[in-house]
């Protein structure tokens, strides 16, 4: 079997997440190399929007950034941010938007914002950016992220993006339309939310890897799923397009 | 025959961006006008309101610069490269000190397009659940008279002068823009004062030969720069490519103060003006100047 990094199995897993047609919001990094890895297999019409403008993109090159003039060139449309944020997004028109962060906690929210007290943070983070409004309106979001406990703390110090419960109350009880977090993909196995609790639960596990050892990376008490499905690693074609085609550079699969 | 807005940078900086002023200098990650911001700086600018959604590097170098006395943004890092550390500095040690209004993306846009449209708020279904209105009690919620349904509102940003960068203008600063748009026709209409720079001056005819490209009219428009390479190390489509080099390479400048200072020093300080810029880095056009793609022409014919 050959052997694959815990990059190469979080873009393959997240890529495989996708339904050919869907609609995805898209930001840079793995889920970018996720989003074309299935536009190359199993989703070759897959509609890419960035929150930048630009709807439709098929970059020729790697994206550093969400706005890489590449994403204009041969996109299908560019429209303002106004539009992308009012028409596509707060509209409901964005099937899945990918997400990720400084701190995950036990009920899918996000922390993008300090490390600390907001008025004199111990680490000032970006900030929200557009996370906050996609993980309240995409029809569902994926969180990419590897598992260390203090990245998965019970709680994090600052809501940015809402998962499935804040500050004990639910998203319906909340008022927002879309399914928030529905999964977090990690490096070691997959998190669900409970459709029940909205806590997060451990499903599925990766080859080689022990349920102790999730557990152990987790700030939480991780509750498993009783029976957990065991992922296939990535095949040799999706290690040959991320390594050959996507990312050669390993500017993101390192 | 209307009098010409055009002016040089130097001018157009000394006229209309005045101390304490709230400032847009505006592009999303497309047409950042870098040229602007350097002149500000060279000319000693003090306590401005900044306003950006991304402060990218030209708001972390005025902040650097000790231009700035509030920032108001919604993310605020340098991606795939590292953090704004002068950013990070003014706020995790107050040096310098710098307040901060901070919204997430949809909310800066809101607020644009509040002081664009006339309004003094604009609503969102956005918000619930997320900790940004406890940091910042400007984020407020309204009650929709139709439907009793609770909607986040913001403020609408009225700056006192926005910096527009574009790849065309007419003498009159009617202005075609392509590629990424940003919220710079948002920007500029809640503007009191508009300074639009560009690539190239064009004639007037050349705007009325497609006018569906015209982003920001003249009628708004108070000066006319043309100077191009004026968006590095931002980019300007179908002109030069964003020089992703320099992003990666500001992390080490940005995360020591006095490689910061050296940097301002030799690149601003140090020079007169983007043109004495680009002459002592020939190397940028070489690697940087854009490929060619063109857009077939379409029939405006009746």
């Amino acid at each position: 079997m050959t052997a694959y990094s815990p990059s190469e199995m979080m873009s393959a897993v997240a890529a495989r997440e996708l339904a050919n047609g869907e609609v995805v919001f898209v930001g840079i990094g793995l889920p970018n190399l996720a989003c074309n890895l299935a536009r190359a297999l199993q989703a070759p019409d897959l509609v890419l929007i960035y929150e930048s403008g630009a709807v439709g993109a098929v970059p020729e090159r790697l994206p550093v950034s969400i706005g890489d003039p590449s994403l204009v060139t041969g996109s299908l449309m560019v429209c303002s941010m106004a539009d992308v944020f009012q028409l596509f997004l707060q509209n409901g028109k964005i099937e899945v938007g990918f997400l990720g962060g400084a701190q995950v906690d036990r009920w899918g929210n996000i922390n993008t914002t300090v490390i600390g007290k907001y008025q004199k943070p111990k680490v000032r983070l970006p900030g929200s950016g557009g996370a906050a409004e996609i993980a309240i309106h995409a029809q569902r979001v994926l969180i990419i992220s590897r598992l260390n406990p203090r990245a998965f703390p019970q709680q994090v110090d600052f809501i940015t993006s809402p998962g499935q419960r804040c500050k004990g109350k639910s998203r319906r009880e909340l008022g927002m339309p879309g399914a928030g977090p529905v999964k977090v993909i990690t490096d070691k196995g997959i998190l669900e939310s409970d459709p029940e609790t909205g806590e997060m639960l451990l499903t599925a596990i990766y080859p080689d890897v022990a349920v102790e050892d999730v557990k152990s990376s987790v700030g939480w008490p991780l509750r498993a799923r009783e029976h957990l499905d065991l992922i296939a690693p990535p095949g040799a074609e999706e290690l040959r397009l991320l390594r050959e085609v996507l990312d050669p550079k390993k500017l993101y699969l390192g | 025959m209307m009098q010409s807005k055009l002016v040089s940078m130097k001018d157009a900086i000394a006229a209309h961006v005045r101390d304490g002023d709230t400032v847009v200098i505006e592009g999303f990650t497309h047409l950042i006008c870098f040229a602007a911001g350097h002149e500000i700086i060279r000319q000693g600018r003090k306590d401005l309101t900044i306003c950006r959604l991304t402060p990218d590097l030209i708001y972390d170098q005025l902040i650097g610069a000790g231009c700035a006395k509030k920032l108001v943004f919604s993310w605020a890092g340098n991606p795939g490269a590292g953090s704004l550390h002068a950013f990070r500095r003014a706020v995790e040690q107050g040096t310098p000190p710098l307040e901060i209004e901070e919204y997430s993306h949809f909310g800066m846009v809101a607020r644009m397009s509040a002081g664009a449209a006339g309004l003094p708020f604009w609503p969102m279904k956005n918000y619930m659940g997320t900790d940004l209105p406890v940091a910042n009690p400007l984020i407020r919620t309204v009650t929709c008279p139709y439907t009793g349904v609770e909607l986040a509102t913001v403020p609408a940003l009225r700056p006192d002068v926005t910096i527009i960068h574009a790849q065309r203008a007419d003498e009159q600063g009617n202005t075609q823009v392509w590629g990424l748009l940003g919220v710079q026709k948002e920007a500029a209409f809640a503007s009191q004062r508009v300074i639009v720079v560009v690539e190239e001056l064009v004639d007037e005819s050349v705007i009325r030969a497609d006018p569906n490209r015209t982003l920001i009219p003249g009628m708004i428009v108070d000066a006319v720069v043309v100077e191009a390479w004026g968006a590095h190390p931002s980019y300007a489509q179908g002109y030069y490519d964003r020089d992703n080099d320099f992003y990666v390479n500001w992390e080490p400048i940005s995360r020591d103060p006095e490689k910061l200072k050296a940097y301002l020093d030799e690149f601003v300080h140090g020079v007169r003006d983007r043109a004495e810029y680009m002459a002592k880095q020939p190397e940028i056009k070489k690697r940087l100047k854009a490929g060619t793609q063109m857009a077939a022409g379409v029939n405006y014919g009746f």
